[in-house]
């Protein structure tokens, strides 16, 4: 508690300086909630742009190109900048608690992916102030970003780099972590699941991110460097660019939601009181999808003319994927059924998540059948498909996860009250915006389209739709509302608020910055369920009491970021003006300066002393 | 705070130094992470150059330009240069610092020696032929390939003089052992990917 205390008395400068400095993984977590948090909000708003300009036929709410900048910005800021940053940040806040870690691997990594990603997300939305956004669509395919005049498209290329590096580097990190850092007793296979999904996740980034890198290098050079990769006069093809970006983009998706489907079972089993049903079919069933997800990215691209054996392979491989998805709901729901069901915010946002997301992958199965992609394909049927995963699984995942782990994380449980009623506003609202969608698809409606005709049959189903999104927008706002009512005047968390089953439940509500005095000895699966059943309720000690190594804070990370950042501008402006080469190289050297720096000087963390863990644990006694 | 890292700096070193510590545990997975992600990244850039290896716009095509002399120079200069890595990191298990000096010292000219053939390679085509980055598509998948390799060199040089001038005065511990281990690890792996340039882009543009 006595560094909790302190903070308070510290000013808003101290306070700010601990979090530019923080290597802590549970301070880093705060810092992706509000980054992430903050463009979800940003992504949120360009979304009701997008539904009032198309609440009614041939409306000029925003003009075409305008429509187009809040296309591609929704699409690329809810996935880059909103959803993945959230979860890492889930991932940050629990993952090391979960299986008996003082931290991660490489704690001063951990802050710089999360500077990358923080001035990666500003580079691209300070476009917005700076000439125009991209507005080539989130997937910005070549044939459509070379031609698109402006810079926008080059913000995306600089903004997706320097974030894409930085959610690389956490994805090894995480990796690293799970395996050299595990406590004594901590199997594989006791694992909570949503360590083994961010396990998997990770793998996911790991071998995803580079076709990304890539592909958007080559795209750098076409449009900043006049290189051929996409130039058909000079022998390009732009189908290449499809290529790499699918074998990017739908892992990409499992990113999304596989982390989910670890914290789903996560609050499944713990408001069930029952042990997860089919924990090793779970986890096999994950490792099964991240291995399918990376076969199947050409059922992006049915429409492109690869021809029936490789549409057909990719089509199989595509259903495939519903099979260990549908073990996994089954699982879900055989975890509830004789169990001692309760249903808090937390648990709504995971029951909502079981129709809506089986809707969406049914919809899957449907768009995986190449002939009849011929039919759906960009029409809103697509749209109306991947929000009911996205938002039905990913979105859903994240307020279920927010609720479930606000107490861990801030130290107070959320209202209830607000958080049932948000839920409501936002589960209707998705529904009324999104299940109308299919049929606007099945009867022709295209997407991406800035307007639609008078009497083509649309006018209701869009109506029905804008108004679905202001109901999400009311959700939406009522959590933010209960973030602050919780903030003034919440129910102070106890260390175990949800009757829990793993590590993270065994310290205090919000744990203090070692994690744990002593690191704590697993002797099954639900290590603190087995405690509380078979022993005292108390983890025992898996080490004698001993000095604690810890990393030690440093500004690096933040400043490596700013240097990445300047020269991002460098690179995007360098074809205008001969002086953006300052700001590209003094970018650059900056950035190289500070790696130099970090490399040169030593570090070797310092030591908890024993005594000050001893005081600690005689206080947690009384 | 207790400041005492002489846990760090023992008498007697370990057989493996470079694993003894949870830190260094964690530099080698990472490390090895690092590389599995970079292996796709060059699988992407082979997959752009097979595509693309044809597409010469009337430029001057794979047959034309590369002598497989100067690549076979390279080649050996390189798989050399992974050999005496193993050397070094032979003599760091047997805590032998200067030796492991020495070899890391022949792996850096060796490097050296290779990225300078690479760059009078490229300023051959471009002077010569007018083969440039920019000249046909074959040309962009050519030097994008290659050269990202040769930066992935270039890399690897400067961490290797960056390492043995900061260590130079300290001798082996437990600190650095694993600096000199992750740097090996990444060396051996770019000499791997250019045994796939060698033959994916030299061996079959000129007989395939």
């Amino acid at each position: 508690m006595s560094s909790i205390t302190a903070t308070n008395k510290r000013g808003f400068g101290a306070f700010l300086w601990d979090y530019l400095t923080t290597v802590d993984h549970k301070k880093i977590a705060h810092l992706y909630l509000a980054g992430g948090g903050f463009f979800f909000i940003l992504g949120g708003l360009e979304a009701l742009v997008i539904r009032i300009q198309l609440i009614k036929p041939q409306n000029d709410f925003v003009s075409a190109g305008f429509f187009n900048e809040m296309i591609t910005m929704h699409g690329t800021t809810m996935i880059f900048l909103a959803g993945m940053p959230i979860l890492i940040g889930l991932m940050n806040a629990a993952m090391p608690l979960q299986i008996g870690a003082r931290d991660v691997a490489f704690p001063f990594l951990n802050s710089l992916s999360f500077w990358l990603f923080f001035f990666g997300g500003v580079l691209l939305n300070v476009s917005f102030l700076l000439g125009g956004a991209p507005d080539a669509g989130w997937t910005s395919y070549a044939s459509l970003a070379m031609q698109s005049p402006g810079r926008g498209v080059d913000f995306y290329i600089a903004g997706l780099q320097i974030a894409g590096a930085g959610t690389l580097m956490g994805g090894i990190n995480f990796l690293a972590t799970i395996i050299t850092m595990r406590a004594p007793g901590m199997t594989y296979m006791r694992m909570p699941l949503f360590t083994w999904a961010t396990f998997i996740t990770s793998v996911l980034i790991l071998f995803a991110f580079p076709p990304l890198t890539i592909n958007l290098f080559l795209l750098m050079f076409d449009r900043m460097f006049d290189t051929a990769f996409f130039d058909v006069a000079l022998g390009g093809n732009t189908i290449i660019y499809q290529h790499l970006f699918w074998i990017f983009g739908h892992p990409e998706v499992y990113i999304l939601i596989l982390p989910l489907f670890g914290l789903f079972s996560e609050v499944f089993s713990t408001f069930s009181r029952k042990r997860l049903f089919g924990y090793t079919a779970m986890v096999f069933a994950t490792m099964l999808i991240a291995f399918l997800g990376f076969m199947v990215w050409a059922h992006h691209m049915f429409t492109v003319g690869l021809g029936p054996v490789a549409n057909s392979i990719f089509a199989v491989g595509t259903m495939a994927i519903a099979v260990p998805t549908g073990i996994k709901i089954f699982n879900w729901i055989l975890t509830m059924w004789g169990g001692q069901v309760t249903v808090n915010s937390a648990m709504l946002w995971a029951l909502g998540f079981i129709p809506s997301f089986t809707i969406g992958g049914m919809t899957g199965v449907m768009l995986g059948s190449a002939v009849a992609d011929y039919q759906y394909h960009d029409t809103y049927f697509v749209v109306a498909h991947f929000h009911y995963v996205i938002v039905g699984g990913t979105i859903f995942g994240i307020f279920s996860g927010l609720h479930y782990w606000w107490p861990k994380m801030f130290g107070r449980v959320l209202n209830e009250t607000l958080g049932k009623v948000g839920f409501w506003f936002f589960f209707i609202g998705f529904h009324l915006t999104f299940f109308i969608q299919h049929f606007l698809g099945l009867m022709g409606m295209p997407r991406r389209y800035w307007v639609f005709l008078h009497d083509q049959g649309l006018e209701l189903g869009n109506l029905i739709s804008t108004i679905g999104a202001f109901a999400m927008a009311v959700g939406s706002t009522i959590f933010i509302i209960n973030i602050v009512v919780t903030a003034v005047k919440g129910e102070k968390a106890v260390a175990d608020p949800w009757d829990g089953r793993t590590l993270e439940w065994s310290v205090s509500s919000p744990p203090p910055y070692y994690n744990f005095e002593q690191v704590p000895l697993v002797r099954g699966l639900d290590p603190l369920w087995i405690e509380k059943m078979e022993g005292d309720g108390t983890m025992p000690p898996g080490e004698p009491l001993d000095d604690v190594h810890m990393p030690n804070g440093s500004f690096l990370p933040f400043l490596m970021g700013l240097g990445f950042f300047v020269a991002g501008f460098g690179f995007i402006y360098q074809t205008d003006y001969t002086m953006a080469y300052l700001a590209l190289y003094g970018g650059m050297a900056f950035a190289i300066g500070c790696m130099a720096v970090r490399s040169v000087k030593d570090d070797y963390g310092y030591y908890i002393p024993k005594e000050e863990l001893q005081k600690a644990l005689e206080g947690e006694a009384k | 705070m207790s400041q005492d890292h002489s846990a760090l700096f023992p008498e007697n070193l370990p057989i493996e130094p470079e694993k003894a510590t949870l830190e260094g545990q964690n530099k080698f997975f990472g490390l090895w992470f690092f590389l599995g992600g970079e292996t796709v990244l060059f699988a992407s850039l082979f997959g752009v150059y097979l595509a693309l290896k044809n597409s010469t716009a009337g430029g001057p095509a794979s047959e034309d330009l590369f002598g497989l002399g100067l690549v076979f120079l390279m080649t050996m200069l390189l798989l050399t240069s992974s050999l005496t890595s193993v050397y070094a990191m032979y003599h760091m298990r047997n805590h032998d610092f200067k030796k492991m000096y020495l070899w890391l010292g022949i792996t850096g000219l060796l490097g050296i020696g290779f990225l300078a053939c690479e760059i009078y390679e490229f300023a051959h085509y471009i002077t010569d032929y007018g083969f440039t980055f920019r000249s046909s598509a074959f040309g962009s998948a050519f030097y994008a390939l290659v050269g990202f390799h040769g930066g992935h060199v270039l890399f690897g040089i400067c961490w290797l003089i960056g390492l043995l001038i900061r260590n130079a005065k300290r001798g082996l511990n437990l600190y650095n052992a694993p600096k000199f281990n992750t740097f090996s690890l990444y060396w051996h792996f770019i000499d791997v990917v250019w045994v796939f340039i060698f033959t994916v882009v030299y061996l079959m543009g000129k007989v395939g």
